[in-house]
């Protein structure tokens, strides 16, 4: 053979790194590559919010304090309705990984094998990134406005990247947990369509029967919303952003060793 | 390079899916250069097999060691001197060739740097140069399973296990597969091979270990089992039952296997020079007539019915 081969001689921890570097880069490369991703970061979020605010927008401003415009309140339940719809892209893509041959193949290498998992989550910070971008843009374009400072835009961009990360390693699990790819669109599809229709990302809660208000007003996605809401119109956030951080982290820390255990238990036998 | 050099080497190695006892205690020696063909049916334990000499697979029981290293006590280090070319090609279909060849070997820990040239000179090996910048999808059956094995050998592992990496391809691309292995040969690489085509394991193979039921039933040399089974085979048709009757008598011993519905009988054909002829000849010294004649290689078939006086429908269907 021609080529000398050369192996990296970087400390253990450093190789084990470079795995999930390896792997966050094929990820992020399927974005761009699969036409379902693609329609998915860039298309759907304008539609919706669009739909949203020209369908729901006569209607539902009736319902919000006079000075407050229906585009301004639902940008932050649009977000983070397109957020945590796109975290469960990771569910969808390790159950496809998991169905095909490549996973042998990965764990025949001498490989970090959670660096799999690690690269779809990453990827998918990266595409919600990307589809927050445009729906920020096609809202400027329609008439949104903040009177958000550049700080609260680093606390808005920090909670979102915190609350898709959370989601997206939640979402990991149904991939591990379902046993074909249809079950994990469905599962998903359960799971984050009740959590962002009974939230306030679209109508305030006061007008919802009691238990699902009581609901509506206490789950994690709410307080993500209450939150990022309360910087974009620059109003008081009432405890919503501590809320919306302790939710995150604590799904997070619950959800990363089931997933790394699932992990190890599916691809060793 | 010693010749006595044990590079794979199983032991008594069992595996069970619930009550289902897919290995049985499977004995394998692999010199190093050399390959061994793993020849079976659907479902005799090749994959199995090959699944736990690659650590993807814990045996219940029994011994496997690659370069001396127990696949269940040091995985990772067994991974670092394998490659695995499994039965449904295991690239990654939205990257391009090359971008599957440099990940792959980045995860065998190459240098980003040494990972690309690597990958380039596979490209030009495996006649994928053209198609190096397309994604894996839009590639052939043929083209994905070179792909395949190139990604297998971009770090230059000293063994390879090829499982059934012909099934379901094409002749032509068959035969570019086998040129490729050969080459892989040359370069002084261990291969286990598995296969359900007695020919291909023919073709490339130093030994060959027939395995069925998760037993090894026969292990030898091309020609040592085609010695078992005989050349080619003789198949003679008849009108009736009574001249297949007569037939069979005539013939006598050499009737290798005979078909009452069909009124047919096959025969082992020793030396084809000649036996073809004296047999024909003979059948029509005692005037019986003939229908069809059909002579044919031996077909795995043949070698199972010979070695254990079954015939296996799967195999057959998986040839045809």
């Amino acid at each position: 053979m021609a080529v000398e081969l050369e192996f990296s001689k970087s400390p253990r921890f450093l190789q084990l790194l470079n795995d999930s570097v390896v792997m966050i880069r094929r990820s992020s490369t399927h974005i761009f590559r699969n036409t379902d991703q693609l329609l998915g970061a860039f298309f759907q979020p304008i539609m919706f919010l669009l739909l949203f605010s020209a369908v729901f927008g006569g209607a539902i401003s009736l319902a919000l304090p006079e000075n407050v415009d229906y585009l301004d309140f639902l940008m932050a339940g649009i977000i983070v309705q397109t957020v945590a719809f796109g975290s469960t892209t990771t569910a969808v893509a390790v159950a496809n990984d998991l169905s095909k041959g490549i996973v042998d193949r990965f764990k025949s290498l001498p490989m970090s094998n959670i660096a799999l998992l690690n690269g779809h989550v990453v990827s998918d910070l990266l595409r919600n990134t990307i589809s927050t971008v445009v729906m920020i843009l096609a809202g400027l374009v329609i008439g949104f406005r903040s009177p958000a400072s550049v700080t609260d835009w680093f606390l808005i961009a920090a909670l979102l990247l915190l609350f898709t990360f959370a989601f997206s390693w939640l979402s990991a699990v149904v991939g591990l947990l379902a046993k074909s790819v249809e079950g994990v669109q469905w599962i998903s599809f359960v799971m984050v369509f009740p959590l962002t229709f009974a939230s306030t990302a679209f109508v305030p809660a006061e007008g919802m029967p009691k238990y699902l208000r009581y609901f509506a007003e206490h789950q994690p996605i709410t307080q993500v919303i209450e939150a990022v809401r309360s910087l974009m119109l620059g109003v008081p956030t009432n405890g919503s952003v501590l809320r919306s951080i302790l939710w995150s982290i604590g799904i997070t820390v619950v959800v990363i060793p089931i997933a790394a255990y699932l992990f190890k238990k599916k691809t060793t036998n | 390079m010693k010749t006595d050099d044990v590079v794979i080497e199983v032991k008594k190695l069992k595996k069970a899916y619930g009550k289902n006892q897919v290995l049985k205690g499977i004995d394998l020696k692999v010199q190093r250069g050399t390959m061994l063909a793993l020849l079976g049916p659907n479902g005799a334990g090749k994959t199995t097999t090959v699944k736990i000499l690659s650590t993807l697979l814990k045996a219940d029981d029994g011994v496997a060691k690659i370069e001396g290293i127990d696949v269940s006590e040091d995985p990772d280090a067994v991974r670092r001197v394998i490659g695995l070319t499994g039965q449904s090609a295991a690239v990654d279909e939205l990257l391009t060739g090359r971008e599957n060849l440099v990940m792959m070997g980045e995860l065998y820990r190459l240098t980003r740097k040494s990972a690309k040239a690597r990958a380039q000179e596979l490209l030009e090996d495996f006649d994928l140069v053209k198609a190096a910048d397309r994604p894996a999808k839009t590639y052939s059956g043929g083209m994905r399973r070179r792909l395949d094995l190139a990604v297998s050998l971009i770090a230059i592992p000293p063994v390879i296990f090829l499982d059934e990496p012909t099934t379901g391809l094409d002749p032509r691309s068959r035969l570019a597969m086998w040129e490729i292995i050969r080459r892989l040969m040359d370069s002084g690489t261990t291969i286990l091979l598995t296969t359900q085509y007695l020919e291909e394991a023919d073709q490339l193979a130093d030994k060959i270990v027939v395995i069925d039921g998760g037993k090894v039933i026969a292990e030898g040399t091309a020609e040592e089992l085609k010695g078992k089974v005989g050349n080619d085979r003789l198949e003679i048709g008849f009108a009736n039952a009574s001249d297949l009757n007569k037939a069979k008598s005539a013939i006598g011993k050499n009737v290798f296997a005979s078909n009452d519905k069909e009124n047919s009988i096959t025969v082992m054909v020793k030396d084809t020079n000649t036996d073809i002829k004296d047999t024909l000849n003979l059948l029509s010294d005692k005037k019986i007539k003939v229908t069809a004649v059909d002579v044919h290689k031996p077909t795995l078939d043949d070698v199972f019915l010979s070695l254990t006086g079954k015939t296996d429908k799967k195999s057959t269907e998986g040839e045809k």
